[in-house]
């Protein structure tokens, strides 16, 4: 497409809530106004809503190509697209101050986009738009032109490994279901995503659908399986109504449904809803959902690849795993392992959050050094302030400092310094947040999530956060610390499923690297990074009070009095360290030491 | 009492599955959609359709939390709770939230418009902190547009 003029709006959810619908109709206004004034625009002008790019931060972006040149356009509201039509789309003339600056070019040229290719490019909602980029051509040549146990010996190859968390080699996990005898097999792709801070699963599914479901033909192809679910979460409408979409369309056009590709291949592919449950995306409880049974986890073995859905041989892939499938497929075992470690093969997806300048969504090679991700991909630390260290792996990871910037990012990577990949959510932590707080937070989403079914899980989890929420508290007393780590242990080592053995992670982690931090809260009663309330004294600077009263009213207990448009001052004798006088005051005038 | 018309997508929905409890959630969900929460009533005529027992369904529906055994309001509000958005204030944001609309971390208002639940995670922490009424996702957010946010809802809820 040299002519023309194609413009692409980003509506993935963060593009979306952003305001890139009201975005989308503005353009669809102004075209259709300037259309009338100026045929050849109308004829010529390609409006065009495309997936996540991954820098949400700047959303809404959009790009306008006139004759093939690309321009980038960030923070784009709705009153701005008339400008953008006037002078880009018909005067031919970019106006430069809306767009991207530098910063979006490192953000995107450090990264090697596989899976996110065709994110941001092509229309999800399109079967065409996936087509156009050699969509489908991989399932085509794999049912009509493969046996199955060539295509698992090809993804055996490529060193592909779930994406999902354990980093499972996928072709062997294939090889696995394959070599069941069964008259039934099922094939599940886990787009449960429940890791907090990730959300690469939902920007794939949103962004192109098709290659999830194209990879997951594949693999009921090669393990032979007539019957798949995409176990997907509620949270994520448009997630789910993108991938209904594509799966009709592909169903329309005999790419699912009975003898696929004029071959005897047939497979149907259903999609489950989530109800709000973490646990079910573990394999086992997510098996148990489906069943229509409470989701909880079962000891394994047997494996599901043996023994899974309604006691059938079952694979369970994630999004990003069945993603990678169509490119192996395409393109050869031998191009896929070309980049990645020596153990950790192809790229993976990462959801780059918290406090770094660009947070979004990034793939990178496999053994990137971490330093790589953070400082050039990601633009360092937001507001210029330091870098503590960078949480990895969600509730099952850990921390990471400092010390291990240049640890290379993969699988074994992670896991040698106390954390692990999980789905591939990386949360940067600057010198403003408290360690212990971080493993409190954690804790406290695991204690809530934990299914119940284990002791160890279930009281454990409870017990260590009693204990963590104390020492946040300044009640934390000598031999703590030992005790977080005793039963962190004992927690890791007796629960029945992942959740339980990877729940201590945070602690344990935190303590092995912050451990002064411990000590600043239970010693000494206080806290470093000015975190926990408790640890701390409220008091309101004179020279920056304004006297509005927001603080005296959000205050729960009366502590605070002063005259309107007076400085006003807390009774530190009644306060009771909520913070919310902190958090209510518009001019920083309260301050806690 | 649920209309013919639901009772008999429901039987064709349970039906077309593997097996009759595989459409337990789905079931679940439809009921709560008719009547704004999963009623007594509404566990009975699960338990029905279903060919299980109301104790069954019941144990389904308190393992789940999207499934409300109580009374919500119109709108359900969930804040994210999740680590981005805690880094960026969504707690903050939440205790605020309770505090204007008068109501604690999980209770109604008394007109039942708004019902403020924590979820964990809404799947957008580029744009932290976040939260979701009924299916529409908000980023970003201060007080202020959150409330404005709850504004906008309020009166599209009386259309
Ligand atoms: C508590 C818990 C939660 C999990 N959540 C997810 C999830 O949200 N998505 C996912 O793909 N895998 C999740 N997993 C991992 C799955 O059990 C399973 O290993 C994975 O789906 C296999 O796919 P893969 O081999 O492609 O990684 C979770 C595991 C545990 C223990």
């Amino acid at each position: 497409m040299n002519d023309g003029i194609v413009v692409n709006v980003c509506m993935g959810t963060g593009g979306i809530a952003a305001g890139g619908d009201m975005v989308m109709q503005e353009f669809i206004k102004e075209f259709e106004t300037a259309g009338v004034k100026n045929a050849t625009v109308k004829e010529k002008c390609r409006l065009h809503k495309v997936g996540c790019r991954g820098f949400c931060a700047r959303d809404v972006l959009v790009d306008i190509t006139v004759d093939g040149q690309v321009s980038t356009y960030q923070y784009i509201q709705p009153e701005m697209v008339k400008r953008l039509v006037q002078e880009h789309v018909l005067g031919a003339k970019p106006i430069t101050e809306w767009l991207v600056g530098d910063d979006y070019h490192v953000f995107h040229d450090n990264q090697t986009k596989r899976v996110l290719a065709d994110l941001g490019k092509i229309d999800p909602e399109s079967i065409e738009e996936y087509l156009g980029v050699d969509g489908y051509k991989a399932a085509e040549k794999t049912l009509t032109t493969m046996k199955p146990e060539e295509v698992i010996q090809v993804v055996k190859d490529s060193g592909l490994r779930g994406r999902g968390g354990g980093g499972f080699p996928t072709g062997v996990k294939w090889s696995f279901c394959a070599a069941n005898k069964a008259d039934q097999r099922y094939i599940i792709c886990n787009a449960d995503e429940g890791d907090p801070g990730a959300f690469m699963d939902r920007s794939v599914v949103e962004g192109n659908p098709h290659a999830v479901i194209e990879g997951m033909i594949i693999g009921a192809y090669a393990i032979g399986a007539s019957v798949g679910y995409v176990y997907i979460r509620a949270e994520y409408p448009l997630a789910v109504d993108r991938l209904r979409l594509a799966l009709k369309h592909a169903e329309e056009r005999g790419f699912l449904g009975k003898k696929l590709f004029g071959t005897d291949f047939s497979l149907k592919i259903k999609v489950k809803l989530g109800a709000g449950a973490f646990v079910c995306g573990e394999e086992t409880a997510l098996i148990a959902s489906i069943e229509g049974e409470r989701g909880m986890p079962r000891a394994k073995p047997p494996f599901p690849a043996n023994k899974g859905l309604w006691g059938k041989p079952t694979i369970i892939n994630n999004v990003e795993t069945f993603a990678n499938i169509p490119q192996i497929m395409n393109k050869g075992a031998a191009w896929y392992a070309s980049i990645g470690s020596e153990k950790s093969k192809g790229t993976k997806v990462i959801a780059l959050t918290g406090k770094i300048k660009n947070t979004g969504l990034i793939e990178i090679p496999m053994g990137m050094p971490l330093k790589d991700i953070i400082f050039k991909v990601g633009g360092g630390i937001e507001g210029n302030k330091l870098f503590k260290a960078v949480q990895t792996g969600g509730p099952s990871g850990g921390c990471i400092p400092q010390q291990f910037i240049d640890l290379p990012v993969d699988y074994e990577g992670l896991a040698s310094v106390g954390s692990m990949m999980g789905s591939g959510g990386m949360v940067v932590l600057d010198e403003t947040d408290c360690m212990v707080n971080i493993s409190k937070f954690f804790l406290q989403f695991t204690q809530s999530e934990s299914c119940g079914k284990c002791v160890p899980c279930r009281i454990g989890t409870k017990r260590l956060l009693e204990i963590l929420t104390r020492i946040t508290e300044g009640e934390g007393k000598e031999g703590d610390i030992e005790l977080l780590q005793q039963l962190a242990e004992d927690v890791r080592d007796s629960s029945l499923c992942g959740l339980g053995m990877s729940a201590p992670n945070p602690v344990i982690s935190t303590i092995k690297y912050f451990r002064h931090e411990y000590e600043a809260h239970i010693k000494h009663k206080k806290c470093p990074a000015k975190v926990c309330n408790k640890l701390l004294t409220f008091f309101i600077r004179e020279d920056m009070c304004v006297g509005c009263g927001m603080c005296a009213k959000a205050c729960s207990v009366n502590a605070i009095s002063g005259e309107k448009k007076q400085p006003h001052k807390i009774n530190n004798s009644m306060c009771i360290q909520c913070g919310s006088c902190f958090d209510a005051c518009k001019f920083s005038a309260v301050l806690k030491e | 009492m649920i209309p013919d018309q639901l009772k008999t997508a429901l039987a064709e929905h349970i039906a077309a599955s593997i097996t009759p409890r595989e459409a337990a959630v789905t079931v679940m969900k439809e009921l709560q959609a008719h009547y704004g929460w999963l009623t007594d009533e509404a566990v009975a005529e699960a338990a029905q359709l279903l060919g299980i027992s109301p104790l069954q369904v019941e144990e389904l529906a308190t393992f789940y939390e999207m499934i409300y055994r109580r009374p919500v309001g119109k709108r359900v509000v969930h804040v994210c709770d999740s680590i981005s958005c805690w880094a960026m204030g969504g707690e903050s944001l939440l205790g605020q939230l309770a505090a204007r609309l008068g109501i604690p971390v999980g209770g109604t208002d008394p007109e039942g418009m708004f019902t403020l639940l924590p979820c964990c995670c809404l799947g957008n922490c580029g744009d932290a902190p976040t939260m979701m009424v009924g299916d529409n996702l908000y980023g970003r957010l201060t007080l202020e547009t959150a409330l404005g946010v709850l504004e906008q809802e309020r009166e599209s809820a009386k259309m």
